[in-house]
């Protein structure tokens, strides 16, 4: 059984097939669509290029399943192998594939949240009413948030000639991902294009007129702002409650598994039969001294269910390990970003290839004397190069190419915010005494 | 000689051009192997993939030791005098960035996508009815033989790329004989050395010469009086990189009139060749011409049109396959060769059209990728599609056919078959 029907589930669905499996397959969802592909959501969609309702995954193979779409899963008991639905159903399971993914982070006051004009997203059916609502050509969009998706947000405006104001309380956009020196690249980027960027800034409140529809906006400097539509791009939340009761490794930053996709249970001891992929496995990496790493990236969904479908379905001596080296992507003024490694697991940055001020270059991120990532603006087929070396965890800076030298090759701090992720109170405790009783159990339960 | 340098002179020797895949194979025991002087080949498709990415390669042919040598020196290098004469202003595929990046800009704003989105779908009508025409030509002469070198795989895509560009048709026949020159002329093997070889090179100069004057008179042409098509637009852009200049482009002009055909004949040739060399497949994509485009994929994995690119060098010392290629040596990334490396393809001489992980250097890789690829492969698609629909029960005549000089563009010269009848 597949529990989650996005990019993850589907190709885990069509691994199986490929693997051989010919039993019976379930794939629950909790939107009612067919599977489909998030990435344009924020960017062709919004744009009016693509309806919302188009961007349905390619289909690899027939998949041969019972999908239970637009109903979700409320429930996970292990001792009798089943997942409770939200309808009150019971599907049983022999092996278990969590994929659930995450969800926009809403707005954090919901009566403001719930003001007419007020969007997140993630789903095509917000893309479709944020799509419609720029049609309408607001007088002023807010976008709360400046990573990735705000920023791809603030491009769509910017092309559609929509006055933008983008809210961030870093020091600049994408610093989360990249850092300040890329933020300060990408500031100027947004500035070029005309938004209004206001950064070390946070929208502490939304206020609606008399019909309940957004119309101005309270910045943490003392400024308003009267907008029409706001994008609270906040981030995500990975969709573990499902899971609250199910004694598994859950938490903040999704279900801990190993590198092989079979997810721990609350002890951190490894389960035979529940695997997990996608955006919400949490699994350590061994380029990454082996820290526990969430990847949002579209390709690790994939890869990571490519694997996980491996492994329910194989013995164990044929069992893959998951070892993706993680890559993403973005589109935004007029720029494409791509880059690979984990960036953030960085703190220097060195300019290794092209031009910055020209907005067509590469750069690696060091830690310790050794590279991690890379990113690149409009260098993107340099990005195997990259990739290489970050596989060979080789000395950063990389040795100088052969031409087109930055001006500059020194490297500096690559400032990531500090702490660089929100992060939250423990809530998990270790209980019992005797070797048989002892545990461990979430605090939230006992609450 | 070393048996890495034995294996590459036999791998460029004319007599092996139908098959230097044993030869290759041998090579690869060593994936980055030293075969000359300042001369290191890449044949593991690791190694490849890693160098074709690796910032230290230029592509710039003034850079590499097959540059023009002085002329004190007493043995130019093979084939360097007719690289250089093919790059006396340097085109794109023999240039470094900014400049590769920017020329490459300024020539796919009139090309492709996002600019020029339609230019080469909106060849398809033209590709079919030419496809077509051969065929009903061949039909209404009451043939049941056919060259699929000459009169069919070449017609088609000179006459596209004529007329994307904006060169006139009616002097194919005028620069068909420069380009055959100048193709023969590029030889790095050891015939290159003899007297013969010699005469072609001296031909292949001349040839490329004229080539290179009739380019800039076009060109000359349309800076005074713009009209349609690429070149003409490339000259008179007023783009974010403005217009290129009369002398690159005409430079540029030669690199897409050449490339942009040549390369699919051969293409399109040994599509029919490997198709009737494989009568299962054959019967398989006859039957299913959904994986036509797939064939197309293993036939460029297994016979890469370009098998290599000879303007290559390291511009540091690179460590690499356990060897270290020194600074300044030549470094031939060797296509055709690395996409049969077991290592990374099963049973790698196996002509598969169902392959599926496929991810080969037919069309090369890194930033000198093929910028034609969208085109060729349309080309290819409709031709072999027509072929096969229409051509009732092809056999080959000769097998092997014979080959083209020329080890960079390789190719059969001829690709006789004989058939029942062409069906409507």
């Amino acid at each position: 059984m597949i529990v989650g029907a996005s990019l993850a589930g589907l190709r885990a669905a069509e691994a199986l097939r490929d693997e051989g499996f010919r039993g019976p397959l379930t794939i629950i969802g909790d939107e009612p669509h067919e599977p489909y592909d998030r990435p344009p959501l924020s960017k062709q969609v919004l744009t009016g290029w693509v309806p919302a309702d188009h961007t349905k995954l390619p289909r690899t193979r027939a998949v041969d399943a019972d999908w239970r779409l637009g109903v979700a899963a409320t429930g996970l008991d292990r001792a009798n192998k089943q997942v409770l639905l939200a309808n009150g159903d019971t599907v049983p399971y022999d092996r278990l594939l969590i994929a659930t993914g995450t969800r926009a982070r809403p707005w954090f006051n919901a009566a403001e949240g719930a003001l007419d004009g007020v969007f997140t997203l993630r789903t095509c059916d917000d893309a479709a009413l944020l799509q419609a609502a720029l049609k309408a050509r607001p007088g002023r969009v807010l976008i709360v948030g400046s990573g990735f998706i705000g920023s791809e947000m603030a491009s769509v405006c910017c092309e559609l000639g929509l006055p933008v104001t983008v809210a961030e309380r870093a020091e600049a956009p994408l610093v989360g991902p990249l850092g300040g020196v890329i933020g300060e690249i990408a500031a100027k980027m947004q500035h070029d294009a005309g938004v209004d960027l206001r950064t070390g800034v946070s929208v502490e409140a939304l206020e609606g007129d008399a019909d309940g529809h957004v119309q101005r906006a309270r910045l943490s400097d003392g400024t308003t702002l009267d907008v029409d539509v706001v994008v609270a791009s906040l981030g995500s939340i990975r969709n573990v409650e499902w899971l609250d009761s199910a004694g598994l490794a859950t938490g903040f930053w999704g279900v801990g598994c190993d590198a092989g996709c079979r997810a721990f249970d609350i002890n951190g001891v490894v389960t035979d039969t529940i695997f997990v992929a996608g955006d919400i496995a949490r699994a350590p990496h061994v380029l990454y001294e082996y820290e526990f790493l969430s990847l949002e990236h579209w390709d690790n969904a994939v890869s990571g269910a490519e694997v996980a479908a491996h492994n329910m379905v194989s013995l164990e001596t044929t069992r893959r390990p998951h070892l993706p080296l993680p890559s993403f992507w973005s589109g935004q003024f007029g720029v494409n970003i791509k880059g690979v490694g984990v960036c953030s697991f960085g703190d220097e940055i060195v300019f290794t290839q092209g031009s910055i001020e020209d907005r067509r270059f590469a750069a690696a991120y060091g830690r310790r004397g050794r590279i991690v990532g890379a990113v690149t603006l409009d260098h993107g087929k340099w990005l195997p190069y990259y990739a290489a070396v970050i596989e060979r965890s080789a000395p950063c800076p990389p040795p100088p190419p052969g031409y087109d030298q930055p001006k500059d090759m020194q490297p500096l701090p690559a400032r990531f915010p500090d702490p660089r992720v929100p992060t939250e109170i423990p809530d998990v405790v270790l209980t019992g005494h005797d070797p048989t009783s002892r545990g461990a159990e979430f605090i939230s339960k006992r609450r | 000689m070393t048996t890495a340098e034995t294996a590459w002179a036999e791998a460029m020797k004319f007599d092996n051009r139908a098959d230097p895949y044993p030869f290759f194979d041998e090579l690869r025991k060593t994936p980055v192997a030293r075969v000359a002087h300042d001369t290191y080949v890449v044949t593991g498709y690791r190694e490849l993939m890693a160098l074709a990415h690796d910032p230290r390669i230029s592509s710039d042919i003034s850079r590499s030791p097959l540059r023009a040598q002085p002329a004190a020196a007493p043995e130019p290098a093979a084939g360097a005098d007719h690289l250089r004469a093919y790059g006396r202003v340097q085109s794109i595929i023999m240039s470094d960035p900014p400049d590769h990046d920017r020329a490459r800009r300024q020539v796919m704003r009139h090309f492709g996508p996002p600019h020029s989105p339609d230019v080469i779908p909106k060849m398809e009508p033209d590709i079919q009815r030419l496809c077509n025409e051969l065929l009903d030509n061949a039909k209404a002469n009451g043939e049941t033989r056919l060259d699929v070198v000459n009169d069919y795989a070449y017609p088609v895509p000179v006459a596209v790329i004529c007329k994307i560009l904006g060169v006139p048709l009616k002097d194919e026949p005028t620069f068909h004989g420069w380009i055959f020159d100048f193709m023969a002329g590029l030889d790095l093997g050891p015939e290159a050395a003899t007297e013969e070889g010699q005469a072609r090179a001296q031909k292949g100069r001349e040839s490329t010469a004229a080539l290179n004057r009739y380019m800039a008179e076009l060109i000359e042409g349309y800076l005074r009086e713009p009209g349609e098509g690429l070149l003409s637009k490339l000259v008179n852009d007023d783009g974010p990189d403005g217009p290129m200049s009369p002398k690159e482009a005409t430079a540029n002009a030669m690199l897409l009139l050449v490339a942009g055909h040549d390369s699919t004949v051969n293409t399109i040739s040994h599509c029919v060749l490997m198709l009737l060399r494989n009568p299962e497949s054959f019967d398989l994509v006859r039957r299913r011409p959904e994986l036509i485009p797939r064939a197309i994929e293993e036939v460029q994995r297994l016979q890469s049109a370009v098998q290599f690119f000879p303007s290559r060098s390291a511009t540091a010392d690179i460590e690499i396959g356990g060897t270290i290629i020194p600074k300044g040596a030549a470094v031939h990334l060797m296509y055709g060769a690395a996409n049969r490396d077991p290592a990374r393809f099963p049973d790698p001489n196996h002509f598969e059209p169902e392959r599926r992980d496929n991810e080969h250097f037919g069309w090369g890789s890194g930033i000198h990728t093929c910028m034609g690829g969208p085109l060729a492969r349309l080309e290819v698609n409709l031709a072999l599609e027509t072929f096969l629909r229409r051509v009732e029960n092809p056999r080959l005549v000769v097998d092997p056919p014979p080959y083209r000089q020329s080890q960079v563009f390789r190719g059969p010269r001829h690709l006789l078959v004989d058939f029942d009848l062409i069906s409507d």
